[in-house]
């Protein structure tokens, strides 16, 4: 059976919806921003296979500056995560309520 | 076939590693499990002929932003996880919930994608003066995308520097 863009497709979806269950069922927020990532490397892949189906490089262009964008990400958040666990001793999301109102 | 058979292979394993990442006790076993989805997701864009891509991927992703995870990983351990002391499977029905509503959609527009006529696929773009992945992504990054890509860098220092900012105890 040939692979078609749909397959790809599907495998995005799913791993997609692997990071949506990570982001909403999980308390630690470090596992959340991992499964941040697998939601992006799951658009990654969209794009990519999508790119290939119509021979068009647009597609590749813009996986480069979804990296960035993860890449900023990643620093930016860590980053916050580490100053909130030096003042409050914790990483866990229902604790983070200081900002709550 | 052979595409066939690499596809399934990788697309297990990009999903096995993924559940690992998401539901791993230890937060180390996450990140080691991570790095391997990048890895495997760097495989599969070989297979789709992007091979600049699958090496920014592993530059970029396993080899940098895993560092960074780990290191935080490392800096943050509690010895516990947060999900050890309250009922860890509190919000789970109405994540699965969600999830599955998210997939639905999904695989909603896929096939209403795909049901229609495939004539509105664009037209390709201007032969572009050079050959090969690299060459070619790189002379479409410094053409049609040049503002973009200078906008991405500027972003990339904006983040250095917050990353920095935040991180450091007294500036």
């Amino acid at each position: 059976m040939e692979i078609t863009p749909a397959h790809y497709t599907v495998l995005s979806a799913a791993l997609f919806t692997i990071g949506v269950i990570g982001v909403l069922v999980r308390r630690n927020i470090i596992i959340i921003f991992m499964a941040i990532e697998l939601m992006l490397n799951a658009v990654n892949i969209n794009l990519v296979a999508h790119a290939q189906q119509v021979e068009n490089l647009v597609g590749q262009v813009f996986v480069v500056f979804v990296i960035a964008v993860a890449a900023a990400e990643a620093a930016v958040g860590l980053g916050i995560i580490l100053a909130f666990y030096r003042n409050k001793e914790t990483v866990n999301i229902d604790e983070m309520n200081v900002m709550r109102w | 076939m052979a595409e066939t058979i690499v596809f399934y292979t990788l697309s297990v394993l990009i999903l096995g590693l993924a559940i690992l990442v998401v539901t791993a006790k230890n937060a180390v076993h996450s990140v080691v499990a991570l790095v391997m989805t990048f890895l495997c997701v760097a495989a599969l864009y070989v297979v789709l002929e992007a091979e600049f891509l699958a090496v920014i991927q592993i530059l970029v992703y396993a080899g940098g932003i895993v560092v960074l995870y780990l290191f935080v990983v490392m800096l943050v351990n509690l010895g516990r996880s947060p999900e050890e002391h309250q009922d860890p499977r509190r919000l789970s029905v109405f994540g699965l919930g969600l999830a599955g509503a998210m997939l639905l959609e999904v695989a909603g527009i896929v096939v209403y994608s795909y049901n229609r006529s495939a004539s509105t696929v664009t037209a390709p773009a201007a032969a572009s003066p050079v050959q090969g992945n690299t060459q070619e992504l790189g002379w479409l990054l410094y053409t049609d995308y040049l503002i973009p890509f200078e906008l991405a860098s500027v972003l990339l220092l904006v983040a250095m520097v917050g990353a920095i900012v935040l991180a450091k105890r007294d500036l």
